[in-house]
């Protein structure tokens, strides 16, 4: 009966407070739409259509391709925060993983792709990691808000990339770097002729062994067990023996080698090449995902699922309802709302249950 | 030397107008105890309603459709971060997930709102304020520097200042908007309420962002678009830490990075400089706060409950 009760109360809490928050996000959004005179249920089936939703493998390729990075990404920002960090640096991170990897991509030559293309994927991670070192350090030692430094790291990472990709590895254009070497790239003939074409490639292999890693440290070890003790009261842990501020430093640095691993799959497996003057959009994407997914690792493989089938049905949506792209961020900012006022709609939820279970 | 100063301070108030006015929005809110990490959204929020109320509304570029736009941009704002002040206080969300969304949400719904009701992803501003000497205080010695080709905005922001300063440390107000943020339950129990107050202070922080963002639109932008979201928002965060939760210390930050900002963009203009590798310059703002965090950190005096929810029944 325990037991039970118990598994009702986790599936409120993972399962239903996130499918409401969807369901709310998408009745809103609709009402926004008949406000501006469009057509909500035109609009969500070309959402749905544009996706590959409804059987056509190339739009499906295309959602998976926008699904690699944000799983990484969400699971960086996912990581953070339940470690009690919050980490709005995933973008940089994520540009100076794939900066070093491009980098690496670029710089040798004649490897084997067996050694050439997992070094470049290690260098990202490691770069990322390394990126994430220094607020990990400013928040441990002089106690700055992470959220303050990761977004000026953010700002630095972005001018670096725009002074040194010209310096280091100028391409055709002024604003971009040499493409990679073959032997660096995550594509494969395999994946792209089974998606009809699109870039699917290695890079979802490592988002998906990254949600098991997660999980696995997250809720089997000892070491992720102290992580989230650091973040859950920092004063207790210190109590109990943990190194806090190691602790503070190492989660900063996890979570940024996974952005920085986003970075790997995006521009070794996508874009094949730098293109200077913006962040990458999914290190933002990566809180939103993270929010929705309940920062929980097979709550993210869902919610990057979704923003990806939003992202990619986008287009779709505009050319057929012409409802203008950047509504799919609105749907997104609604979900999250949604989604944050959980402890008060798990509380309804739970009157509401006991309303039920007394009958 | 007087000259480079004559020339670096007025653009450097120029951009420390709005980075203030931003701040001060973000101080009023964690004094009562709320954290608007959506600060940012909420700018953009105003800056597109007074691009649109001057541009398509009014279609009138004069100095009283201006002084309109400054108006209608705080409203929004206020209005705007009242989605804020429900998830945070009413339905008790976290404070810094809840302003994320704002700060998702807001370019995508002032973009898609500008693309339906004025025809494009930017709105253009053919007049904003001119520069003027203002009229006796530029005239002071050394000092008058501050005050000479100025926008009217900056005296405008200079006086909410103090009004802020008198209000939240000189009114009861102002003694009792600081004790949600200190401690709630002794507040409580003193007959104020909490929630009210709080309220309050999202609403007044979200009026002073989004006009802040009108200032940005009737000033230096130039037009409305999706580069109006370009991190001052959050630099506006770190103002305010710098600058120790205080009117006047903020008001000391946000110059600190108005100053650093233009001399950085200045200094790639300098022949003299301009043989320096560009990156020490691009990246001199973000570097400059990141030093100026560490030094300053240290012993943070931030608001006790700020980032908490608040409830009753909670010891």
């Amino acid at each position: 009966m325990d037991s039970s009760k118990r598994i009702i109360s986790a599936m409120i809490r993972y399962f239903l407070v996130p499918l409401l928050a969807v369901i709310f996000g998408f009745f809103i959004c609709s009402i926004i739409m008949i406000i501006s005179w469009q057509d909500p249920v035109k609009a969500f089936h070309a959402l749905f259509e544009g996706a590959g939703l409804f059987g056509n493998i190339r739009r499906f390729g295309y959602t998976l391709l926008a699904m690699t990075p944000l799983i990484l990404t969400g699971l960086s920002v996912a990581l953070a925060f339940r470690t009690g960090l919050f980490n709005i640096g995933a973008a940089g991170q994520m540009l100076m993983g794939g900066f070093t990897a491009v980098l690496v991509g670029i710089s040798f030559t004649n490897l084997p792709i067996i050694i050439h293309l997992p070094l470049a994927v290690i260098s990202a991670l490691v770069a990322g990691s390394l990126w994430a070192f220094i607020p990990g350090l400013l928040k441990a030692r002089y106690r700055v808000h992470e959220v303050v430094s990761t977004i000026m790291m953010n700002w630095i990472s972005m001018w670096s990339v725009y002074y040194f990709v010209p310096k280091l590895i100028k391409g055709g254009y002024e604003t971009e770097s040499l493409p990679i070497q073959e032997t660096a790239s995550l594509r494969t003939d395999f994946l792209t002729n089974l998606f009809e074409g699109t870039d699917v490639n290695l890079g979802i292999f490592i988002s998906i062994l990254s949600i098991i890693v997660v999980w696995w440290l997250l809720d089997k070890t000892t070491f992720g067990y102290e992580l989230k003790a650091t973040g859950f009261n920092k004063d207790s842990a210190k109590y109990a023996g943990m190194k806090v501020n190691r602790n503070i430093i190492l989660s900063m640095m996890i979570s940024g080698g996974l952005a920085g691993l986003a970075g790997a799959t995006y521009y070794l497996g996508f874009t094949n090449k730098i293109i200077i003057g913006s962040l990458p959009s999914q290190g933002y994407d990566g809180i939103s995902v993270a929010l929705i997914g309940a920062n929980h690792p097979v709550g993210i493989l869902v919610s990057s699922f979704l923003l990806a089938i939003i992202q990619s049905g986008s287009d779709q949506m505009d050319a057929i309802a012409n409802v203008p792209n950047e509504f799919v961020s609105i749907i997104v900012a609604v979900i999250i709302l949604f989604a944050a006022t959980n402890k008060t709609m798990k509380l309804w939820l739970d009157k509401f249950k006991k309303i039920i279970f007394r009958r | 030397m007087l000259e480079a100063l004559n020339n670096i301070v007025p653009l450097a108030i120029c951009f420390t107008t709005p980075l203030l006015i931003i701040a001060l929005g973000g101080l009023v809110s964690e004094r009562s105890g709320v954290v608007n990490i959506g600060l940012e959204g909420i700018l953009g929020f105003g800056a597109f309603t007074s691009a649109y109320v001057l541009n398509v509304v009014l279609n009138d570029f004069s100095f009283i459709s201006l002084c309109i736009a400054l108006v209608s941009g705080a409203i929004a704002g206020g209005f705007f971060s009242l989605i804020h002040a429900f998830a945070s206080i009413t339905m008790k969300a976290n404070q810094v997930i809840s302003g994320t969304a704002l700060n998702i949400l807001s370019p995508a719904l002032a973009i898609y709102l500008s693309r339906i009701f004025a025809g494009s992803a930017n709105i253009g501003i053919k007049q904003g304020f001119l520069k003027t000497n203002v009229p006796l205080l530029s005239k002071i010695p050394f000092l008058g520097v501050l005050f000479r080709d100025a926008y009217i905005t900056s005296l405008l922001v200079l006086i909410i200042v103090i009004i802020t300063w008198f209000i939240l440390y000189r009114r009861p107000l102002g003694l009792r908007l600081r004790s949600c943020g200190e401690n709630p339950h002794a507040a409580d129990s003193a007959g104020i309420n909490v929630n009210r107050m709080r309220y309050l202070g999202v609403f007044v922080s979200g009026t002073f962002a989004g006009l802040g963002g009108a200032i940005i639109i009737t000033t230096y932008a130039g037009e409305f678009s999706i580069n109006i979201y370009n991190g001052l928002g959050f630099l506006a965060l770190a103002a305010l830490i710098f600058g120790k939760w205080k009117p006047f210390g903020v008001l000391v930050a946000a110059l600190f990075f108005g100053i650093t900002k233009t001399s950085a963009e200045i200094s790639t203009m300098n022949n003299l400089l301009k043989e320096m590798p560009q990156i020490i310059f691009t990246t001199f703002p973000y570097v400059a706060t990141l030093i100026a965090l560490v030094v300053f950190s240290k012993n943070s005096v931030s608001p006790k409950a700020a980032g908490e929810p608040f409830e009753a029944g909670k010891r």
